[in-house]
């Protein structure tokens, strides 16, 4: 049985002498004795770790890993070097507090300034906050900054995310903020906003079902009707695509497990948020900023707090406290050693491939692209026995697409040979084309 | 430091090698501005993190007695098993028959978080604390609408609360009522009477509470709440001090959420990824995410689902035995630090305290003008992390001192003798306004940060 206690039997004696008990149990003596528990928990006795191991890999093989995996909807197998995890794995990163004393901090304050500095150049956003969850809580969040005390309902596009849709309507709930879920037509948001009195619209870009958004055309209409725009992006797409900095866009935010985070069944993730100037103090969430000591050497602190629950309580911008610090250096170590032609690079694989991979579907008898629109790495085919299919191919230990209402929503990456998705197509070829 | 962007001497890893294939999407979606991320060699970025790493302090670098956090020993088997492919490598939205044992898990940390809290209903889902108190007030919120009981939009928060409590509690809608504690740090039971009413949504209590005191009144407060209406929420930060001892369940709290960042040893990370788990009594389980009246998603997927292998790895670890002890000895350590300091330092509470502590230096500050802020800074010079400092709010000059179970008694000695030998030197009248003199960095100039902000290069 392991406990990690440091202390002897015999120097317990000391410490209990010292603080003038003869029992442990006497330093409990504050609690009514109705609610101290009489017997003990119903929990197995501990184990030696090599049982432990043995216990949780046995449970970890039950998983079924994939070789090949053409799903994404929100989380994204992409390669990732082995330098991220070396260096992310460092123990004092590992296992830092928030860097409340920034003398001692100045690893982890710079990095996560590093890390904010890149997520602004993606996005081509003026700051950065040091990360929220996901992509799905950055973008409740973000709603939560447009609001006015005169505007305040959320327009919602349909050709987001479910897992975010559902996400901002929960907080939506908490918040007792109006909202309003506007349809698509051919994958793209329909967006009228003729007499909107909404404070904010939520698009995706590139939006669930693959589809490039005209998100400059919805920012230029959005603000002259006085709404904010909030861009949710896929971090490797900005390599490539126009960024909601150029497009015009007041907040981009978006999960960044893209960037050197493995899928670990959907956790944890990171969420990035990045606004223009002027929404710096409504963005919630722990920020960098860069000062000097006493001495005039250039330091990082933790910055702008009167945002934050510590400090303003009822009155800050959000409640976040805990953010996902580590997650936020696993991206910028991600995006450091890829640099900007490894991402482009990554980014042209997934268009190119997905492209491809979308081309040789559609030769197959009765499969088709759902919409014609343009997309980057994922699209939605029409495909006659979707469930057959997927079946096939995960017998062949390849994770197919997802099925959305009968359809189904495919994802490449740079993972993805040209074999892999030639033996894929294969496979639906055998069980659709016939 | 130097930055990463200063190193930028466009060197270019190549990590993926040429595409087979091509495509050219039309020049209109494309960004026009170039993308510019640092260019540095692999070998240079890996030596750029060493000297990040080498600034920051990590549990393993010593003493971390950070009141309300703690900072306990990260165990490394817990990581090892997280690493495993089988729980890292797996897609969310892949099909369940083919994630039984990632629903294993989830389902046995539940079992054992019920167990522990003395719960009904368990979701992992919140990503931290401050989440899962969203989560929970929400689990109010949906109770009294669902009983058309919409004039119950207030939350009575003591004033000794953690500030993510106030803060969860307007994002879920709710006003506030604070209600200021008793003078022996309680809660004051005249005043909760005072509070609660018609308009009572709920009660939120850290318990043992952020003075490191277990509320000996805690079956009478939970009662004042429920004969009023209201329901009671534990925020479970503290649950350290407790486990296999007394639970949240057994003292009236209708909700609580844990940090297995916290008690349960999952590393914190710089800040994160944490975990907050929700428990609730069985006539709140189906407003949970999962449950049949859901007050719906707060996060995507399944919350931060390797946090919580980890804290299902330190569970099976150490087992109830294991975890009894892990709370006798955090005890153990924080009054034994207490008893050596407080013939100096004046303490709140009287008698003993749970896993924590706090000191008040009010009275080294009128003498020297030696403040907590100066204290802690030059506890830095002494290759000590600082306990929290000013808070709970309550208390002036305060340190709150939470040594945890890990650390060994000789730790705990040097510490002693650290806090001692600062003592009497601010009383022999060093300035220690100056401190820290040793550190990479001297003390650090937050106002000019905030006035000028520079949050990117």
């Amino acid at each position: 049985m392991a406990n990690y206690i440091s202390i002897t039997e015999s120097e317990k004696k000391q410490m209990l002498d010292a603080v003038g008990v003869s029992e442990i149990e006497e330093l409990f003596g504050g609690i009514p004795e109705k609610v101290t528990l009489k017997a003990p928990l119903a929990i197995p006795h501990g184990l030696p770790e090599q049982k432990v191991f043995a216990k949780m890999s046995a449970m970890a093989a039950k998983n079924k890993v994939y070789r090949s995996i053409f799903r994404g909807g929100g989380a994204y197998r992409h390669y990732i070097p082995a330098v991220v995890d070396s260096i992310c794995s460092k123990e004092e990163f590992v296992t830092a507090y928030t860097p409340y004393q920034p003398e001692i901090s100045q690893g982890v304050l710079q990095a996560i300034f590093e890390y904010q500095s890149m997520i602004c150049r993606l996005t081509d956003m003026d700051v950065s906050n040091a990360s929220v969850y996901d992509g799905a809580t950055a973008a409740a969040e973000a709603v939560a900054m447009c609001k006015t005390p005169r505007k305040n309902k959320a327009l919602l596009s349909s050709a987001l995310n479910p897992q975010i849709i559902e996400t901002v309507k929960t907080y939506c709930f908490g918040s007792d903020t109006p909202y309003e879920i506007l349809p698509h037509t051919d994958g793209k948001t329909n967006v009228d906003f003729s007499d909107s009195d909404a404070s904010c619209i939520i698009i995706s870009q590139p939006n669930f079902y693959g589809v490039i958004e005209d998100v400059e055309k919805i920012c230029e209409n959005a603000h002259g009707k006085g709404i904010k725009v909030i861009v949710c992006c896929n971090p490797i797409s900005l390599a490539l695509l126009k960024t909601p900095g150029e497009c015009g866009a007041d907040i981009a935010v978006g999960d960044a497990q893209p960037l050197g985070i493995p899928l670990s069944f959907g956790g944890p993730y990171l969420g990035f948020m990045a606004c223009k100037t002027e929404l710096t103090r409504k963005l919630p969430g722990r920020i960098v900023g860069q000062t000097t000591d006493t001495r005039g050497n250039r330091a990082f602190v933790l910055t702008l707090q009167a945002r934050e629950q510590h400090i303003r309580r009822e009155k800050a911008s959000s409640n976040i406290c805990s953010n996902q610090a580590l997650c936020a250096l696993r991206a910028g170590v991600y995006l450091s050693a890829m640099g900007s032609r490894g991402l482009e690079r990554a980014a042209s694989h997934c268009a190119a491939k997905a492209h491809y991979m979308a081309a040789e579907l559609c030769k197959i008898k009765g499969v088709s692209l759902a919409y014609k629109n343009e997309f980057f790495n994922e699209f939605l085919t029409i495909c006659p026995k979707p469930e057959a299919a997927l079946s096939a191919l995960d017998d062949a230990g390849i994770l197919g697409g997802l099925v959305v209402d009968g359809k189904v929503l495919w994802c490449v990456t740079e993972q993805n040979s040209i074999d892999e998705i030639d033996e894929a197509v294969g496979i639906v070829r055998e069980v659709c084309g016939k | 430091m130097t930055t990463i962007f200063e190193r930028d001497n466009g060197a270019e890893n190549e990590y993926l090698g040429e595409c087979e294939v091509s495509y050219k999407l039309d020049n209109k979606y494309c960004r026009d501005k170039k993308l510019k991320l640092p260019g540095v060699s692999e070998g240079e970025l890996c030596r750029h993190y060493t000297q990040l790493a080498d600034n920051t302090y990590g549990v393993n670098n010593g003493f971390y007695p950070l009141g309300s956090c703690t900072m306990k020993y990260n165990p490394k088997i817990n990581e090892k098993v997280a690493a495993l492919e089988g729980f890292s490598d797996i897609h969310p939205l892949q099909p369940k028959s083919t994630t039984s044992g990632a629903a294993e898990a989830i389902n046995l940390l539940s079992k054992y978080l019920c167990e522990i809290l003395g719960m009904d209903s368990v979701t992992l889902q919140p990503a931290a604390g401050a989440h899962g108190e969203f989560l929970g007030l929400l689990l109010m919120k949906a109770y009294h609408a669902d009983r058309n009981d919409a004039k119950r939009n207030k939350i009575i928060v003591p004033d000794s609360a953690h500030g993510t409590n106030p803060a969860s509690a307007v994002m879920t809608g709710f006003e506030i009522v604070n209600i200021p504690s008793a003078k022996d740090g309680m809660t004051d039971i005249d005043k909760l009477k005072e509070a609660v009413g018609e308009d009572t949504a709920g009660l939120m209590l850290t318990n043992p509470n952020t003075l490191g005191l277990f509320d000996k009144n805690i079956l009478k407060i939970t009662d004042i709440v429920h004969k009023a209406g209201g329901l009671t929420y534990c925020d479970g930060a503290n649950q350290n001090a407790i486990m296999g001892v007394a639970r949240p369940g057994d003292m009236g709290f209708d909700i609580v959420h844990v940090n297995l960042h916290k008690t349960f040893s999952t590393p914190h990370g710089g800040g994160g990824p944490g975990s907050g788990p929700v428990g609730c009594k069985s006539f709140l389980s189906k407003y949970l995410p999962e449950g049949e009246c859901s007050i719906g998603r707060v996060k995507a997927f399944y919350g931060n689902f390797l946090v919580a292998v980890k804290a299902l790895c330190y569970i099976t670890s150490l087992g109830c035995d294991g975890l009894l002890s892990a709370s006798q000895i955090a005890v153990l350590n924080a009054n034994y630090v207490m008893s050596k300091l407080s013939g100096l330092f004046e303490t709140v509470g009287d008698g003993y305290c749970m896993h924590e502590f706090v000191i008040t230096l009010e009275k080294l500050k009128s003498e020297t003008g030696i403040n907590a802020l100066s204290f802690a800074k030059a506890l830095l010079d002494e290759g000590i992390h600082p306990p929290t400092m000013y808070f709970p709010l309550i208390v002036p000059e305060a340190l709150m001192i939470e040594p945890t179970e890990t650390e060994s008694k000789k730790r705990l000695d040097d510490a002693i003798e650290i806090f001692k030998d600062l003592y009497n030197r601010a009383k022999a009248g060093e300035d220690m306004h100056n401190a820290p003199k040793r550190t990479y960095v001297s003390r650090v100039n937050e106002v000019a940060a905030a006035r000028n902000p520079i949050v990117k290069a």
